[in-house]
């Protein structure tokens, strides 16, 4: 009877559940207590420090339990089933499936789309955010203007699948598009509008964009160049790595500039968006920016607020414009801040499944690891290949959880 | 802040203009969809939404009474009189006789059609035709007219996807499925991770920085990891793919954020209230359950926001521990998901059953805002 009626399991479940817990704790207290060390007779003092011992371990054991089994442990297990293969009953078979793996042209894709996610995601969702978190910080109406960005959080990956998809709906030539995006793209006929919105808007943020990135690249490369600053050797890779990852990005943002130019735009014809290789991708990313921007927002806007009033007023004394205030003054003070919204998004990104196996389901090249990992697992019934593919998901996860550790352990010092 | 230097900025209207456009720009797809949800399947597929909040021009075709049954003799001449509407009146903008030029006339006007043959079209519908007798007659003129059609919406989306739908059209039982997940998945892990946190927070004993930076680092584990060994856990001892299984797994996944958050608010607590207590002969036990769990209020609000969200938009664990063959445990975000790939063109089934599935996290949202900022602001690893 039960089974038969799902809502009568569930309120069964959490008076059980709730009142399990319950019981256990407080009969668990009451039995060290009163029957295993009763803080009565001869040994009444150390039979309280033996309780008081024990006590925490009561208290932690059912989270414990549940953090061992259901996260420490499947991290090691996915470990040893990368390395085994289940149609060979479980055999070892050392690196064999990540070296299958690795042959695959769609991991790869997945690696190359997972790379551009971890780049553009981040970058924009935290831009975002801090824009809205810095416009909306003195004006009236700004908790309801952030209330509204906020709200995208509130909705499933899913639900924002379908109300994107809506929005890239394509519909034949002569009939009448429902899709937003295709509605606004019949617009631009090649004429002055088009030139200005298509291609001199878009070659102006990404001459922006890589002057930018260029300015951060210099100033890592200068930490080297410099004489007598702190030299510590572990930086070195650091910082040569983000100056080549600024020279890379530098070349992509240049050529994409120059193509806007000489490539031929189809004007007229309604586009299949997310079939778009390439193209696609961008199209997926907005769907979570739209989501993640109001996490970065509320966050940075609790920064900003916690910015000391006298170091703006300074600053403005001293006769810098709004501009000046912002980016010398308000950015550096929060950089910590922004830190964390840019790992915390990043964690997001790497995770992402319901976004691309809702949309397209890494179709026209927008396969991404998590999705590939889900496709290995539970399509080709592949849990070698699937396992492996998780662990580059934990690897790729592992620098930021050894920052994280670093930084919770020196704050509790 | 600018009016401190003595002069008001000159960008406080640009500010409020862009912060507008960013509202309006993150609204718009969310109102998309929600306007779509109640438009019939006719006008989504002949328009966009965002046309649906004007009226719209539509062109349509009327034909005036049969001449043979209404024709009334004028001298050598036959007049037909009536109202093309009958009893529906439209807002004409223009009209015609012709289908290749629709709008020739405007109301009031007469289309000359030759040979002393008129139409005179009024703005109600009412019309006089007249001719002699060779042209009136035969089937009715047709009349093409340009009309203004107020926004029209519907329920009727919402009472398919609710109740009267069949098969993946109705959402009902898995709106239900959800909630069965979601509400026992929200409820235990806060009692288990309540106990552990004030153990973190408030007890001493050896080990514990180790155990702190321990749910640090799971905080930030993907739970892609956890999926197969888990479901051959799950198998192995006979939990199976259902709610259990589903329970179990959220209950865990959530563990490391509800400990980390309700131990970090904990340790905030003034410690003189815990230490009179413990002066006072109160156990520690008694301590968590009068004192600590009372205080700790915002941040158990808190988690159990993060926690409903979280459950109740998740499709991965549910599609891994608790969707089988059967399919009769499906959840919202996975009947949706299987909508898109069967009804991809529908989009009022899609932007209503998605909308269904929306509101109730939109709701909390809105109504426990602030205890899902303060959670964020607490969450983030600093």
């Amino acid at each position: 009877m039960l089974s038969d009626n799902p809502a009568l399991l569930g309120l069964t479940t959490i008076v059980i559940g709730v009142g399990a817990c319950l019981a256990y704790f407080f009969f668990s207290n009451v039995f060290i207590d009163k029957v295993l060390f009763p803080a009565r007779g001869p040994n009444a003092g150390r039979n309280i420090n033996r309780a008081n011992m024990i006590r925490p371990w009561l208290f932690l054991f059912p989270a414990l339990f549940a953090l061992t089994l259901y996260l420490a442990y499947p991290v090691f297990e996915t470990l040893r089933l990368s390395l085994t293969d289940r149609s060979q009953g479980g055999a070892f078979v050392g690196l064999a499936n990540y070296r299958q793996m690795m042959n695959e042209a769609k991991f790869w894709e997945a690696v190359r789309n997972n790379m551009l996610w971890l780049i553009v995601v981040p970058a924009a969702s935290t831009a975002f955010g801090l824009l809205v978190a810095q416009l909306t910080d003195r004006i009236r109406w700004g908790n309801f203007a952030k209330s509204l960005i906020f709200m995208p959080m509130a909705i499933s990956f899913v639900g924002a699948s379908v109300i994107f998809k809506l929005i890239y709906d394509t519909r034949a030539a002569d009939q009448n598009q429902i899709g937003v995006l295709n509605a606004i793209w019949l617009k631009f006929d090649g004429g002055i509008g088009s030139i200005v919105f298509l291609q001199l808007l878009p070659t102006l943020l990404l001459l922006a964009f890589a002057l930018v990135v260029a300015y951060v690249a210099w100033t890592f490369v200068r930490g080297i160049v410099a004489q007598g600053q702190d030299k510590s050797v572990w930086l070195l890779p650091l910082r040569l790595l983000i100056a080549v990852a600024g020279v890379w990005l530098i070349w992509i943002s240049l050529n994409s500039a120059l193509s806007l130019w000489i490539t031929d735009v189809p004007y007229g014809e309604p586009q299949t968006w997310l079939t778009l290789p390439l193209w696609n991708n961008f199209f997926l990313m907005v769907v979570l920016i739209w989501i993640q921007t109001g996490f970065a927002m509320v966050i940075l806007s609790a920064a900003l607020r916690g910015i000391p009033e006298e170091t703006v007023e300074a600053a403005i004394v001293d006769g810098a414009n709004p501009f000046q205030i912002f980016f010398k003054i308000k950015v550096p003070q929060i950089m910590g801040t922004i830190v964390v919204v840019w790992t915390t998004i990043t964690l997001t990104v790497l995770k992402v499944f319901d976004i691309v196996f809702a949309m397209t389901n890494g179709q026209w090249e927008t396969q991404v690891l998590a999705n590939y990992m889900y496709d290995k697992l539970f399509r080709a019934n592949d849990w070698g290949v699937g396992s492996a593919s998780a662990i580059i998901i934990m690897l790729l996860v592992t620098p930021i959880l050894v920052w994280n550790v670093y930084n919770a352990r020196k704050e509790m010092k | 802040m600018a009016s401190i230097a003595g002069k008001k900025s000159g960008l406080t209207w640009a500010v409020h203009i862009s912060v507008a456009a960013l509202v309006l720009l993150w609204l718009f797809p969310t109102v998309g969809l929600f306007v779509s949800s109640f438009r019939t399947a006719d006008q989504i597929s002949s328009s966009g939404w965002w046309a649906a909040l004007f009226p719209s021009e539509q062109n349509e075709v009327y034909r005036t009474s049969d001449p043979d049954e209404t024709r009334v003799a004028d001298g050598d001449q036959f007049i037909v009189t009536g109202n093309i509407f009958e009893g529906e009146p439209r807002d004409i903008r223009s009209w015609g006789v012709s289908s290749r030029d629709v709008s020739a006339y405007q109301t009031g006007e007469t289309a000359d059609m030759g040979d002393g043959e008129s139409l005179t079209l009024q703005a109600d519908g009412s019309y006089v035709w007249k001719g002699n007798d060779k042209q009136i007659s035969g089937r009715g003129q047709r009349v093409f007219v340009t009309a203004t059609v107020p926004p029209e919406f519907t329920w009727q989306n919402y009472a398919t996807i609710l109740f009267s739908g069949t098969g993946q059209d109705n959402m009902g039982k898995a709106f239900f499925n959800t909630l069965t997940v979601t509400i026992p998945a929200t409820i235990i892990p806060i009692v288990i991770a309540a106990f552990a946190a004030y153990a973190l927070a408030w007890m001493e004993f050896p080990g514990r920085a180790l155990l702190i930076a321990a749910v640090v680092a799971l905080l930030v584990v993907p739970l892609q990891l956890a999926l197969i060994p888990l479901l051959r856990l799950h198998l192995a001892v006979g939990i199976g793919k259902g709610y259990m299984g589903v329970w179990l797994a959220h209950t865990a996944f959530g563990m490391p954020l509800a400990v980390y958050l309700l131990r970090n608010y904990m340790v905030g607590l003034p410690r003189d209230i815990i230490e009179n207590a413990k002066v006072d002969g109160a156990t520690d036990f008694q301590i968590f359950t009068r004192i600590i769990l009372p205080l700790s209020f915002p941040a158990l609000a808190s988690f159990a926001i993060f926690q409903f969200l979280w459950t109740w938009n998740d499709l991965l664990v549910a599609k891994v521990f608790l969707i089988d063959a059967t399919g009769s445990t499906t959840v919202m975000t996975n009947q949706i998901v299987e909508l898109l790939g069967t009804r991809g063109g529908n989009w009022e089934i899609l932007a209503t059953a998605a909308f269904v599935s929306i509101a109730v996290p939109l709701f909390v949202f809105f109504a426990m805002q602030r205890y899902l900022v303060r959670g964020l602001l607490a969450g983030s690893v600093k």
